[in-house]
């Protein structure tokens, strides 16, 4: 017996089993030492719910921080939830209702995509991905929400960044690096995240539309205005049958405009709201509470999308070029739906190929935009680029890696060849 | 002048002073290019005025390129770049280097685009924050952090400090509100993180350089959001018996779901300093006063002023008005914006600390500093941004006399220390700079501060941009100095401190 694998016996874990399923940091450590050491690549997953997302790669081992959970501290009054990084999202969000509280950046669902169920993954993999709600342009991404967390680097040294606390600007805000890199930065152990106040009352307004180019108007106003939305989408005719409640029972393509906060106050900016876009009241419903959550949760969710055979793309764009976005993709069998108030498109592809991404990109790029392929064909995910990156931020990257993972051994070539 | 440790000065630079200046006027117009101790005297300190060095040059860039080519040539012959924008920071960030070129970037000051469409403005880096609500408030609209300084600080200056201000509970400090930035690395690269649509592909680079001190690159160009201005704003103004009893409000507002605008509280010392000063009217006999301010919609902000108004009597408040016009809610904060000169009416000099703590724990944080305060024998006053946990505790001592300069700078790192031991942050909003850089081990160990430092030297691998700066020297906790003001003069004396 070697030196090394005397030394190895001697752990609790077997390093011969291709699944790590570590349950305390010390585990996690000691696996990562161990692979660094032998220059063993590995995969890390959570709960897999977006674990389809990403370029195939090589992987000797699996990492699987599905045993890693639990709450660690949840101080409602300082509004902050400190967890572990296994900790599915559907525990810490069952928590926060006891308080009235919520994560306000509303992650998706990417469950009924990939699975045709509801599976919000784990609270390592939302931050991972970085992927926010509806609420996006009023509170921002996921990553702005992340005070800060514990994680192990490629070299299996425990490092930290931020705390608990809201205002900290005491070195490199680390926090938002590591909120959608993949993890392909660092293997997260413990997040320490903001929380809100559950708002009074939600309602949404809902405009009986089919057109797109009235939608982007109605949603860019509704966002210029002082009625202070929270969500703004718009789904063409094919996905209003979708939305069928009981205060709605239009099933064509219709604008949706959230207004959250106090009752009186948001029955107030509703009012003003449908002053302001000139709508006449056969143009529109008003979904209560009730109904209003359950149409956002749809929309986060992405439930007109469940069991999608075809391809999915995300694409961000500055609010301005969405219409002409849409028009250019229209030329492909598409179809799609518009969340952020007009800033992101969720489209869907029958038919995607090498060629027709590279045009795609182009388009993108021309109108400073980016994409994520969320969903792809097998034979295509092996060739297709899932994330856009231009040759100097490229360059960046390859060096950022480098400093917290020297020898590539996190989810290497998840995110880009190389990285 | 500075008894800091800085890094080593490189004398083969110092002796290359005259070729190193005759290169640099060969990139930009030679008048640009400042050499002689006349010229340089205005850029020796920055808002942390307690220390001082003059530079080996400064350069004036007034493009891209020409910034490009500076940090190129520098990089390529080893000489220390310290980037700096208004010069109003409070931590030391911009305090030159003897042996390095001073980038003043005074000279990128137009706004380039407002963007009403895409709700954003971008500006080049050295506007001052203030100036981009001034160019889009005709359309009612607003940026939203409001650094104290901000008639005078830099949007640049902003996100490489990642500003807050009174109002960053509710809408969130710089990096909340930035959606792009153009950076030039030191080997010349010239690169945009972000731009105007919300997130970007990849790492996230602009959270990454937002906050960073001017370490990892200089800014030229900053595209940020702009708010709607909200319709209505009143605040309450709120007098306590105890601090315990203007803490367990602050929490109380904040479990009971409101969240203000802003929400400030005065200890008792402050309160009476700034009423003496600036007679604002406020209740003297409370030992804890707080202002809540609300914005939004009128019914909005009538229900959230109610509520306060409920929680504030439930936890014994004393007093209690409400501002019925915008004057009235503008002379609230007068007083509240006079504390800082107020303090140096009462003492020859005070330093102004900046720690983070949870907001349930200023009651026990407070009456650290009064035992504090008692050890040490210096008077102290305390401010606090109470939403989000963000201390001002303002120390009285005379310069003059070393032993009272020793002890306070002993107080403060004390101060401090408490702060990060209760669960806090060494500094909320002004920066580590040069000033807490040696208080960094009490918040990281040591290879938390390797991971910063290789991504440091991942960007910049011969250390020069900013060098000093942030991370620990002695990797030991000396105590270091505050924000130091003699005779109530101030670098700025006319910029607000609050």
């Amino acid at each position: 017996m070697s030196m090394e694998e005397k030394q190895n016996s001697q752990t609790s874990l077997d390093f011969n089993q291709n699944i790590y399923k570590p349950t305390s940091r010390e585990e996690i450590v000691e696996i990562v030492k161990n692979c660094y050491k032998k220059n063993i690549p590995l995969e890390i997953n959570g709960l897999k719910s977006k674990n389809k997302i990403g370029r195939n790669f090589q992987s000797e081992k699996t990492l699987d921080l599905s045993d890693f959970k639990g709450i660690i501290d949840y101080k409602p009054e300082e509004l902050y939830i400190k967890v572990k990084a296994g900790t599915p999202l559907r525990e810490i969000i069952k928590e926060l209702d006891k308080n009235n509280q919520q994560l306000a950046f509303e992650p998706n669902d990417f469950g009924y995509l990939f699975s045709g169920e509801s599976n919000s993954g784990s609270i390592g993999g939302v931050v991972s991905c970085n992927f926010a709600g509806s609420r996006r342009f009023k509170v921002g991404s996921v990553r702005d929400h992340i005070l800060g967390f514990q994680g192990i680097n490629g070299k299996g040294e425990t490092i930290k960044s931020g705390g608990t606390v809201v205002k900290n600007v005491t070195g490199y805000d680390l926090s938002k690096l590591i909120s959608g890199s993949f993890g392909t930065l660092t293997i997260l152990t413990e997040l320490s995240i903001k929380v809100l106040p559950k708002p009074e009352t939600s309602k949404t307004l809902v405009i009986k539309n089919p057109h797109l180019k009235k939608a982007i108007d109605f949603l860019g106003k509704a966002l210029s205005s002082s009625t202070d939305p929270t969500g703004g989408v718009f789904y063409p005719d094919y996905f209003g049958k979708n939305f069928i409640l009981n205060d709605l029972t239009h099933d064509g393509g219709l604008t949706a405009i959230r207004i959250e906060g106090p009752i009186n106050s948001v029955d107030q900016r509703l009012g003003r709201l449908s002053k302001e876009l000139s709508l006449l009241e056969q143009e529109l419903s008003i979904l209560d509470n009730e109904q209003s959550n359950i149409f956002w949760n749809r929309t986060k969710n992405l439930e007109i999308f469940k069991n999608l055979k075809a391809n999915l793309l995300r694409l961000v764009l500055p609010m301005s070029e969405t219409l002409q976005v849409i028009q250019k993709l229209k030329n492909y069998e598409i179809k799609y739906f518009i969340d952020w108030g007009g800033s992101l498109i969720w489209a869907s592809f029958d038919q995607l190929n090498t060629k027709i991404l590279s045009e795609i990109k182009e388009i993108v790029k021309k109108h400073q935009g980016y994409f994520t392929l969320i969903k792809v064909e097998e034979d295509l995910k092996a060739s297709a680029d899932i994330f856009t990156i231009d040759p100097i931020k490229y360059k960046i990257s390859e060096k950022i890696k480098r400093s917290f993972d020297p020898k590539r051994i996190f989810n290497p070539g998840k995110m880009y060849t190389g990285i | 002048m500075s008894t800091l440790q800085m890094p080593k000065v490189d004398n083969a630079v110092m002796s290359k002073k005259d070729r190193i200046a005759s290169d640099l006027r060969g990139i930009i117009n030679s008048k640009n290019v400042l050499s002689n101790p006349d010229e340089l005297r205005p850029f020796e300190t920055d808002g942390l005025t307690a220390y001082r060095q003059m530079p080996l040059l400064v350069v004036m860039p007034e493009t891209v390129e020409q910034v490009s080519q500076i940090l190129r040539y520098c990089n390529e012959n080893k000489v220390k770049v310290v980037p700096r924008g208004a010069g109003t920071g409070l931590s030391g960030g911009s305090m030159p280097l003897e042996d390095c070129v001073l980038m003043a970037m005074g000279k990128f000051n137009k706004i380039i685009e407002i963007d009403y469409e895409n709700r954003c403005v971008v500006t080049q880096p050295c506007v001052t924050n203030l100036a981009i609500t001034h160019a889009v408030q005709d359309k009612g609209f607003y940026y939203a952090p409001d650094p104290s300084s901000q008639i005078a600080c830099s949007i640049g200056g902003n996100v490489a400090e990642n500003s807050g201000g009174v109002h960053s509970l509710k809408y969130g400090a710089t990096t909340n509100n930035l959606l792009g930035i153009e950076v030039v690395l030191m080997d010349g690269t010239v690169t945009k993180f972000g731009g105007k649509a919300m997130d970007s592909e990849g790492y996230d680079f602009l959270g990454l350089m937002t906050g960073s001190e001017g370490l990892l690159g200089v800014i030229t160009e900053v595209t940020v959001k702009i708010l709607k201005s909200p319709e209505v704003v009143k605040a309450a103004l709120v007098g306590f018996p105890s601090i315990e009893d203007a803490g367990n409000c602050v929490a109380e507002i904040i479990a009971e779901g409101c969240i203000p605008a802003g929400m400030e509280i005065m200890d008792k010392a402050l309160t009476k300093a700034t009423n003496d000063y600036s007679k604002a009217g406020y209740p003297t006999d409370a030992e804890a006063m707080m202002i809540v301010e609300f914005d939004g919609t009128e019914h909005e902000v009538e229900a959230y002023i109610q509520k306060t108004k409920e929680i504030a009597e439930k936890n014994n408040s004393s007093s209690l008005k409400i501002s019925k016009s915008n004057e009235e809610r503008l002379k609230f904060w007068a007083g509240r914006k006079a504390a800082f000169p107020a303090c140096g009416v009462l003492a020859p000099d005070y330093m102004c600390m900046d720690g983070s703590i949870p907001r349930g724990k200023l009651a026990e944080v407070l009456n650290e500093i009064s035992r504090l305060s008692k050890k040490y024998n210096l008077p102290v006053a305390n401010a606090f941004h109470a939403g989000d946990g963000n201390l001002h505790p303002l120390i009285m001592f005379d310069a003059n006399d070393k032993e009272s300069l020793r002890k306070c700078e002993e107080f403060g790192a004390d101060i401090l220390k408490y702060c990060v031991k209760v669960g806090g942050a060494l500094t909320g909003e002004h920066g580590v700079g040069i000033e807490k850089r040696e208080l960094m081990c009490e918040a990281f160990n040591d290879k938390d501060i390797q991971q910063q430092l290789t991504i440091k030297v991942a960007l910049d691998p011969n250390s020069l941009l900013n060098p000093g700066k942030v991370y620990p020297i002695l990797r030991k906790c000396a105590e270091e100095g505050r924000v130091h003001v003699h005779g109530g003069k101030t670098k700025f004396p006319d910029i607000p401190r609050f």
